[in-house]
């Protein structure tokens, strides 16, 4: 008994020395960027490394990451597009999601088998048509041509069908012999029943937003409405050159909310960044 | 007793989404014509903007792959499949092609095995699930963009980390972003570190649909070490979970992007260019609209086929998990 449980223990101790070590690799870029950021050019330039620094010289790096570059504009400029791509693509897939999943009218399958094609087109693919037209309406360098081209999310309209199919039909009748209109009935009724969806989708979508790259880079050439990712490129090519502590806090500041949210919300964020399974 | 086989189907998670309620008919055909109109107007601004930003604009690219047309040019004429038959002998597409195969055929076994590994370590005892499953999603839920940006200073030759630690034992470090037979599985490198996470939570809720009593029944049947009850239960159950993690993971790196933008930009002299990266260079850097549009057709046939194997691997695993 006492050599199967000396046994568990020496198994449990090799778990947690696997993990450990892989855990290291995995936070290693995280704790090396705050370290650094918060070390003096002199230090970051001395062989040997020490996690923390003899020289504290933070207030210097993170100054001159918020005042060479516009670093609180990125983070803004984040938050608008982020959140107006959030509110449009609510605002059009909630009622057309529940259109398909609830009402039977003429063309649904249509709309539907639109939906199923555009989950297997990534967002990459309109991008040339796209930018022609944005450029033909005088509209790139704006913060429209960052939004409206992700307005309308298939992945929304998918995932949200399928929510409202199992929302009861008694809950609706009983609406409607209330005297609700549809779109009320959208908006008060079914509506509170998919908060869990609507939280993962909303989720998923910030965070896809927030980090992307590919889009922002063809539509801003403008620095003043870089989003973070685009900013920190500013930063590194224009302002920081190899001045590392300050790039360093530059990139802990950018990645810093998203990272915040997620060890605030775990449970939702993990469930909202998954939900992508079935998009990519 | 303990029959590994898949179709037990113990775990009816995802079907339950499967028996959603029955489409609402309310009788008459008055509610039925208000249903209707209401239905369709509902659904028109989403439907329209579907149309216009997806469905529209990717049967324009169709179109513009076989015209010469540039950006800002005044005219442009129909050339057939000129440019996909340049594109047979542009060395830098081939390039690129490779380079992003090669790259998926080194991210998807590494990341789908070591997240394997990662999850059955996790779920495999108490101390410090919770810890441990935030460390490793950590770089998934972090913006690539400036975390790329700490790689690179991590890889940097002289004062990065890495090399710092190779010289503590004795070995000179390469230059491992301009090394021309090294970039590419240094860009690999960060795909798996930025992937392990998330396919460890798959694989975290693979693990957890299996029913404890399979083990209990695999022990009654004499699997008492844990290499025994990974093969008898959880690797069979496994099975399709895995599958998909595959397929999931072949189409997510195959979008590589974000790091050979931030990193090498495809050098260094196109040892690191790769798929999308070439389609947005000649795009929207050379303004060469036509072959773009031809280089966007061809990512989409190979995320098409692989979205389409997808598809046939979550009915599976719709069947039997």
């Amino acid at each position: 008994m006492s050599a199967r449980r000396l046994r568990m223990i020496a198994l449990e101790a090799l778990r947690i020395l696997l993990l450990g070590a892989g855990a290291v690799v995995m936070l290693a870029p995280f704790v090396w960027m705050v370290a650094t950021s918060l070390k003096s050019p002199s230090e970051i330039f001395a062989a040997g490394f020490s996690l923390w620094p003899e020289d504290f010289n933070a207030y210097a790096n993170y100054a001159r990451a918020f005042t060479e570059v516009p670093m609180l504009r990125f983070l803004l400029n984040g938050v608008i597009v982020c959140t107006g791509i959030l509110f449009f693509q609510i605002v059009t897939a909630v009622p057309c999601a529940y259109a398909l999943a609830k009402l039977g009218f003429r063309g649904g399958t249509i709309v539907f088998g639109m939906v199923l094609v555009g989950l297997m087109i990534p967002s990459h693919v309109p991008a040339i048509p796209l930018y022609l037209a944005f450029a033909n309406l005088g509209l790139l360098n704006t913060y429209w041509a960052l939004i409206i081209p992700s307005a309308v999310s298939v992945f929304a309209i998918f995932l949200f069908r399928q929510f409202f199919r199992s929302v009861p039909d008694d809950l609706i009748n009983a609406a409607r012999v209330d005297g609700l209109s549809e779109f009320s009935i959208v908006w008060r009724i079914v509506v509170p029943t998919a908060w869990p969806a609507i939280t993962a989708f909303s989720i998923f979508s910030v965070v896809a937003n927030w980090n992307d790259l590919f889009w922002p880079l063809i539509v801003l050439t403008d620095t003043a409405l870089a989003t973070p990712p685009l900013g920190i490129l500013f930063f590194r090519d224009q302002e920081a050159g190899s001045d590392y502590g300050a790039l360093m806090a530059g990139t802990t500041i950018i990645t810093a909310p998203l990272v915040i949210v997620f060890l605030l919300a775990q449970r939702r964020f993990i469930e909202g960044i998954t939900l992508s399974g079935v998009k990519g | 007793m303990a029959d590994p086989a898949p179709a037990i189907s113990a775990a009816p998670a995802k079907q339950v989404s499967k028996q959603a309620a029955p489409r609402n008919e309310p009788s008459g055909g008055k509610a039925r014509l208000r249903d209707r109109l209401a239905g369709i107007a509902l659904a028109t601004p989403a439907t329209a903007l579907m149309l216009a930003l997806l469905i529209g604009p990717t049967l324009a690219v169709g179109f513009l792959s076989l015209t010469d047309w540039g950006f800002g040019a005044r005219s442009f004429a129909f050339i057939g499949l000129d440019n996909y038959a340049e594109m047979a002998g542009d060395p830098v597409f081939r390039r690129s092609l490779i380079n992003t195969l090669v790259y998926v055929g080194v991210v998807m076994p590494v990341s789908v095995a070591l997240a394997l590994a990662v999850a059955l370590l996790i779920q495999g005892g108490r101390f410090g699930r919770t810890f441990f499953r935030t460390a490793y999603f950590l770089p998934v839920a972090s913006t690539l963009v400036a975390m790329a940006t700490v790689w690179q200073f991590m890889l940097h030759p002289n004062l990065g980390l890495v090399n710092e630690m190779l010289r503590l034992v004795g070995l000179a470090g390469p230059n491992w972003l301009t090394d021309r037979g090294l970039v590419l599985f240094t860009l690999a490198w960060i795909g798996i570190w930025e992937t392990i996470g998330y396919n460890m939570i798959l694989f975290l809720a693979g693990l957890m649909a299996i029913p404890g009593h399979l083990y209990e029944a695999a022990e009654v049947d004499g699997a008492h070490r844990p290499l025994d009850k990974f093969l008898t239960v959880t690797w069979p159950m496994l099975g399709p979970t895995t599958l998909f993690v595959i397929v999931i993971t072949a189409i997510r790196s195959f979008r590589v992007f974000e790091s050979v933008a931030v990193l090498t930009q495809g050098g260094p002299g196109n040892a690191s260019q790769v798929l999308l990266f070439t389609m947005y260079r000649e795009s929207f850097v050379y303004f060469r609209a036509g072959y773009g549009a031809a280089l966007t057709i061809v990512f989409l046939a190979f995320i098409l086929i692989l979205t389409l194997i997808q598809i046939r691997v979550i009915d599976r695993r719709v069947h039997y998990a």
